[in-house]
């Protein structure tokens, strides 16, 4: 049944989406700026796949670049933020289900967090 | 052609893909995949990419708006959560093993059957029957808001849910896209779900399993920030733009045109898969 505290919960969740998507568009739309303005010269060859470059794949590569304020620096954190989102949205409803002491859910959030992390962070590269 | 042309032209396809893809319910990144292949030639592994970035971001600021509406069931979505991200880290493995012209293939099927699935009517899933022990225990009956005020239903095949959404999952880390359409046969069909929780729930599960394929593609170099910047902008516009011109119009007969154009793009990754 859905009560006062459920409904609390979905509020600050939705907020927490909505937060996310316009943070990361933001950032996409910076580093694109940044981007199509350093980088006149013909498109990359998206024909024949390469794969990203190291400091483009991994999550601290990424902050790096970013912080040295490269286009596509940003616009890789502006998605590593978006990919994050959801992820943040399990966690939280880990918390939300301890808070209701559902002890069922929280081990069922946890592994969906744990996945989660575990796709991000490591193996399956 | 030069990097701004190129982001521009596909920044403008991008947003007419989220748009389509609003407006027949597919979603943005199953129909931005084929334009991407198909119209310029981009690498699957490229496309399949930008598209998966593309979704989360349609399906959060989508879900964003649902929750608080009191629909989309956490429980149901939490517990088959497991199922799907589990699917698509499967997926993404399968990526390595699989042909290019076999994904093709494989995506083309998956379009089509979606084109027809969003075009066919929903029957309702007749009268609720009673309780699931399975369900029961999992504490999944809950209650959904009418116009004749809150009404309760019960959860029915779990196991067969889980099962399909695996399999959506699975798709969703091998094509790129939300599979928001096993989605909602999983929970629709299988779990007898009613028609407003399946579809909310559903988009609100299409972002997470999203993310965990993105978090294997982003590690594998999948995510080229020069392409997933106008798809990924374009995507999200597109769909905003459709769903306030689906809130307003009947769009039936756009609908039918739309999705025949799908199912031409679909048949045309098929034939590209075979050659």
């Amino acid at each position: 049944m859905r009560d006062q505290t459920e409904q609390r919960m979905d509020e600050i969740m939705g907020r927490l989406l909505r937060t996310g998507v316009i943070l990361a568009a933001a950032f996409v739309l910076a580093g694109g700026v940044v981007f199509l303005v350093r980088h006149p010269e013909p498109v990359t060859n998206y024909r024949v796949f390469q794969g990203e470059p190291e400091e483009l794949r991994t999550v601290s590569g990424i902050f790096h670049e970013a912080l040295a304020l490269r286009g596509r620096g940003l616009i890789q954190l502006g998605l590593l933020i978006l990919i994050a989102t959801p992820i943040a949205r399990v966690a939280f409803s880990v918390v939300a289900f301890l808070y209701q002491r559902d002890w069922t859910y929280v081990v069922v959030t946890l592994i969906v967090l744990g996945l989660l992390v575990y796709s991000l962070f490591g193996g399956g590269g | 052609m030069n990097t701004l042309e190129f982001t521009a032209v596909v920044g403008f396809g991008a947003l007419l893909a989220g748009f389509l893809g609003a407006l027949t319910g597919l979603g943005g990144g199953v129909v931005v995949v084929p334009l991407l292949t198909v119209a310029f030639g981009v690498d699957i592994h490229y496309a399949i990419g930008a598209a998966l970035v593309s979704v989360i971001a349609t399906s959060s600021g989508a879900a964003a708006a649902y929750v608080r509406e009191g629909y989309s069931n956490v429980r149901v979505g939490m517990f088959l959560e497991i199922a799907t991200t589990i699917g698509a880290l499967v997926g993404t493995a399968l990526v390595l093993h699989l042909r290019v012209s076999i994904i093709s293939i494989i995506f083309g099927v998956v379009l089509l059957y979606s084109a027809y699935a969003s075009l066919t009517e929903h029957e309702h899933s007749g009268g609720n029957t009673g309780p699931d022990r399975t369900a029961t225990w999992l504490r999944m009956d809950s209650t959904y808001p009418t116009p004749n005020g809150l009404e309760s239903y019960h959860v029915r095949g779990v196991p067969q849910g889980f099962l399909l959404m695996f399999v959506a999952g699975v798709l969703s880390g091998l094509l790129g896209i939300g599979s928001g359409a096993v989605k909602v046969l999983a929970m629709d069909k299988a779990m007898k779900l009613p028609f407003k929780v399946s579809t909310t729930t559903s988009n609100f599960m299409i972002g997470v399993t999203a993310a965990a394929g993105a978090g294997v593609y982003l590690r594998r170099g999948y995510i080229d920030p020069g392409l997933a910047m106008p798809v990924m902008l374009g995507v999200l516009a597109g769909s905003l733009i459709g769903a306030r011109v689906l809130a307003r119009a009947k769009v039936r007969v756009l609908r039918l045109v739309f999705s025949s154009v799908i199912a031409v793009l679909a048949l045309e990754m098929i034939y590209n898969g075979l050659k």
